[in-house]
């Protein structure tokens, strides 16, 4: 691992330049084949050698809890990857979606607001 | 391994502010739990030669203490693992003692939290990878362990309820609790959805207070005026931060402190005459059952039902009326021990469980993360 700043993005920082573009990116270990998610400078095993891929955004409602709010109720989930992490993240909508649920991801937003959502895989599968 | 079994008591026990006290700072309610406490013990401020704690309000801790005690300690030691720190911290006291490196050891806390902002507020940064998602922590993060908890196991809302319904039972025999009074299962079903499954009375309190105890070799113990609390055995264990990266929602990391720190104390789950159960939402008392053996996993919902842990039910459960309804001041892990000391020492009148000679203490800091327990004993254990 290099100890000197050579411009390279953090993984925090590269993978919300990735979001910019509208792309949701995860790191795999080259030589381990993990996946990483939340992005970091190393795989569970310890192995530093990350490449970013693109996610399938395939995935899975593990848990699921509604946030009540003056503003009305927000979704809140965490999804595990078909790759295998799991995120935090929203069911577009703030619809409720029972545990187990097929999700698919997509990008929303531009900028500094750009967050990846899921909505429920076979309307995603519908729409296309 | 040198045993720790036994090497170390709690001689002195002092709390402060419970519930609500306008006017006083965090420090201030820290500072009246300390010397309360050293006087329950006998002792005198100059005798405090070590200090234990973590505070939500401050994240240097030690350093408030010592400086507004005016103490100059040897050895000092702010772990901040949230709730559990306390749990951690008679551990750490206990290492510090036997060593040598002290000899008269303070832990407290204390807290202003309801007069000052009336709300549940973490000391902890958020996690980056969760801002986008708005989450409120740590309610979101509880719902979410709970949410696969009723998904796995069946576990329902009428079981998280029968655990608040529990606490306020107790509470109803404790003067100093702060929310006593009638409560139904229906009431904390119709309360208020805060994030689903979770209603507010599936939430702690919010509320002021304090609480210190003094630590000490048992062979010094002996001979002070109190009758000694022993420590008998704690480990802690932390498998993650964030919630997303809890290796399964249903299972904590109580089910690794917990065998360590039985196996420590030598005693097994028929010797406990009382668990204390950090409970700051429902759901936790329900996991920390399961993971700590009193029940199989999956069937702590249906553990709880039927008064199991309410007064006259087969195991006594957070006997002063827990986070839910005695008091939690940001950090519960304090209280934990003061309850467990006076049951120990047969001081809690109206809800005195039955020669209470054994209690176990387990503490949750962060989002179901640092798990710490602990086990403490009477003079009939030593």
């Amino acid at each position: 691992m290099n100890n000197k700043a050579d411009g390279a993005l953090g993984p925090q920082a590269a993978y919300e330049a990735f979001l910019k573009q509208g792309r949701f990116m995860i790191q795999r270990s080259k030589s381990t084949g993990e996946y990483v998610f939340y992005p970091r400078v190393c795989a569970p095993s310890g192995a530093q050698d990350l490449e970013w891929v693109e996610a399938t955004g395939r995935g899975t409602v593990y848990a699921a809890t509604m946030k009540r709010g003056r503003e009305g109720d927000t979704s809140i989930v965490l999804i595990d990857l078909e790759e295998g992490p799991r995120m935090m993240s929203t069911i577009a909508g703030d619809i409720d979606l029972p545990i187990g649920t097929k999700v698919a991801a997509r990008v929303e937003g531009t900028g500094e607001q750009a967050r990846v959502v899921f909505d429920p895989a076979q309307d995603k599968e519908g729409a296309q | 391994m040198t045993s720790l079994r036994g090497k170390t008591a709690i001689v002195g026990l002092g709390t402060a502010g419970m519930g609500e006290a306008p006017g006083f700072s965090a420090l201030d309610l820290m500072a009246q739990a300390s010397l309360a406490a050293i006087e329950d013990a006998g002792l005198k401020l100059a005798d405090i030669d070590s200090v234990f704690t973590a505070m939500s309000q401050h994240a240097l801790a030690s350093m408030n203490v010592v400086e507004y005690l005016g103490i100059k300690p040897k050895f000092f030691d702010s772990t901040n693992v949230g709730g559990s720190s306390f749990e951690m911290h008679l551990l750490q006291a206990t290492l510090a003692l036997e060593a040598g490196l002290c000899d008269t050891a303070l832990i407290c806390y204390g807290s202003n939290q309801r007069t000052a902002s009336g709300k549940l507020v973490s000391a902890a940064e958020p996690n980056w990878h969760e801002v986008a998602y708005q989450p409120r922590h740590p309610i979101t993060a509880y719902a979410l362990a709970a949410s696969r908890h009723m998904h796995e196991f069946g576990t329902t809302r009428e079981m998280l309820a029968d655990v608040a319904v529990s606490a306020r039972a107790w509470a109803n025999m404790n003067p100093d609790a702060f929310a006593r009074g009638p409560l139904t299962r229906e009431d904390v079903l119709n309360s208020r959805m805060i994030s689903d499954p979770l209603s507010k009375l599936d939430c702690c309190l919010v509320t002021d207070g304090a609480a210190a105890c003094i630590l000490t070799r048992a062979d010094r113990a002996r001979d002070l005026k109190q009758k000694p609390v022993y420590f008998l055995g704690g480990a802690g264990a932390n498998w993650h931060r964030s919630i997303v990266a809890m290796p399964d929602l249903t299972v904590t990391a109580a089910s690794d402190s917990g065998p360590r720190a039985f196996d420590m104390a030598g005693v097994t789950h028929s010797d406990i005459d009382l668990a204390m159960l950090y409970d700051a939402f429902t759901i936790n008392t329900i996991l920390f059952l399961e993971d700590l053996g009193f029940c199989p996993k999956g069937e702590g919902g249906r553990f709880v039902q039927d008064g199991r842990i309410a007064p006259g039910g087969g195991l006594a459960v957070n006997t002063n009326g827990g986070g839910l309804s005695c008091v939690h001041p940001g950090m519960y892990g304090m209280f934990l021990i003061a309850e467990a000391v006076t049951q120990i020492r047969g001081d809690a009148g109206e809800r005195q469980v039955a020669d209470c000679d054994v209690a176990l203490l387990h503490g949750n800091g962060g989002t179901l993360s640092s798990q710490v327990t602990s086990l403490l004993g009477s003079g009939n254990t030593i």
